[in-house]
């Protein structure tokens, strides 16, 4: 089964790409936005088909791999 | 002395240390990635490049390719690692020294020389050194070091950090920082002092012609400390 799991910076981590992108939003008009922060978005498809067990073997990738745990923070978001 | 440096895909300053171990006495091996064990050495050297082209983070993937393990076992039971670059980048991520690199802060590919000033002269990396400021070469878009407050905490208690950004006069300024590192840091140590990472390459400071005799320096006093 497909689970989604999305990787964001913490909040006291500086994210120059956040940062350069807000810019560039406010510089074609967008000039309602308080803050940008990027992340990542991972769909990985488990050969597991119980979600409970499914979504435990993507969140062990998450802490092993997936995310720097220094920085980041992960979040499994939907499974399917 | 005995030396390896691994070899990981994307590894590109792998030879450039093979030529600088050789230089200054060391019996250099290079070691694949996908190799199990490592030779009998007295240091390892993880080398700069963009290894696995710096997919999901600088380093990520190196650090669980299959050598590294026998590296982490290496380390844990004492033994001298030294990752330049890219290698620092990868012992982050393997857990044996504190913190992360980050994309550097003005968000540019920096390649230049600066001047480093080296902390913690009792550690085997540096006693004996005359010298206290280097220049040395630094080339990276993530070298911007992060940890959290505890964790910075933790690493001045146990004097870790290994090297600092300075002008020429050792002075160490926010204006002397190229890329956003917390406290101008540019190298640290594990608890150890073991383990070395850093940014700068002296690999690339062992000849006057072309560039500078710095990093010359650095190697000829590792050798001798080592022995």
């Amino acid at each position: 089964m497909k689970i989604s799991a999305i990787i964001t910076l913490k909040k006291d981590v500086l994210d120059p790409q956040g940062k350069v992108i807000h810019q560039a939003l406010d510089g074609m008009g967008f000039d309602n936005v308080n803050e940008v922060r990027q992340g990542k978005y991972f769909e990985i498809d488990v050969k597991e088909n119980d979600p409970k067990k499914a979504k435990e073997i993507v969140e062990n990738m998450c802490s092993k791999l997936l995310a720097n745990l220094v920085i980041e923070n992960y979040k499994i978001i939907e499974t399917q | 002395m005995k030396s390896s440096v691994i070899t990981f895909p994307g590894s590109n300053c792998d030879r450039d240390m093979d030529v600088a171990l050789r230089k200054f006495g060391f019996k250099n091996k290079m070691v694949w990635h996908n190799d199990i064990e490592l030779p009998k050495s007295d240091l390892i050297v993880l080398p700069g490049g963009f290894s696995y082209g710096d997919y999901l983070r600088c380093g990520s993937m190196a650090s669980k390719s299959r050598i590294m393990q026998s590296v982490i076992d290496f380390a844990k039971s004492g033994g001298l690692v030294m990752g330049i670059c890219n290698g620092f980048q990868i012992l982050v991520e393997a857990g044996l020294v504190p913190g992360v690199l980050l994309r550097n802060k003005y968000l540019e590919f920096i390649c230049k020389n600066v001047f480093v000033k080296l902390d913690n002269k009792e550690s085997i990396y540096f006693k004996n050194l005359d010298k206290e400021i280097l220049e040395l070469h630094i080339a990276h878009n993530e070298g911007n070091y992060f940890c959290t407050s505890d964790q910075l905490k933790e690493i001045k208690d146990n004097n870790q950090i290994a090297i600092y950004y300075c002008n020429k006069n050792g002075q160490i300024e926010d204006e002397f920082n190229p890329n956003g590192s917390i406290k101008n840091i540019a190298g640290i140590f594990n608890k150890e002092k073991n383990v070395l990472g850093m940014m700068p390459h002296p690999e690339r400071m062992i000849d006057q012609s072309l560039s500078g005799e710095d990093g010359s320096l650095f190697f000829k006093n590792l050798i001798n400390n080592i022995k």
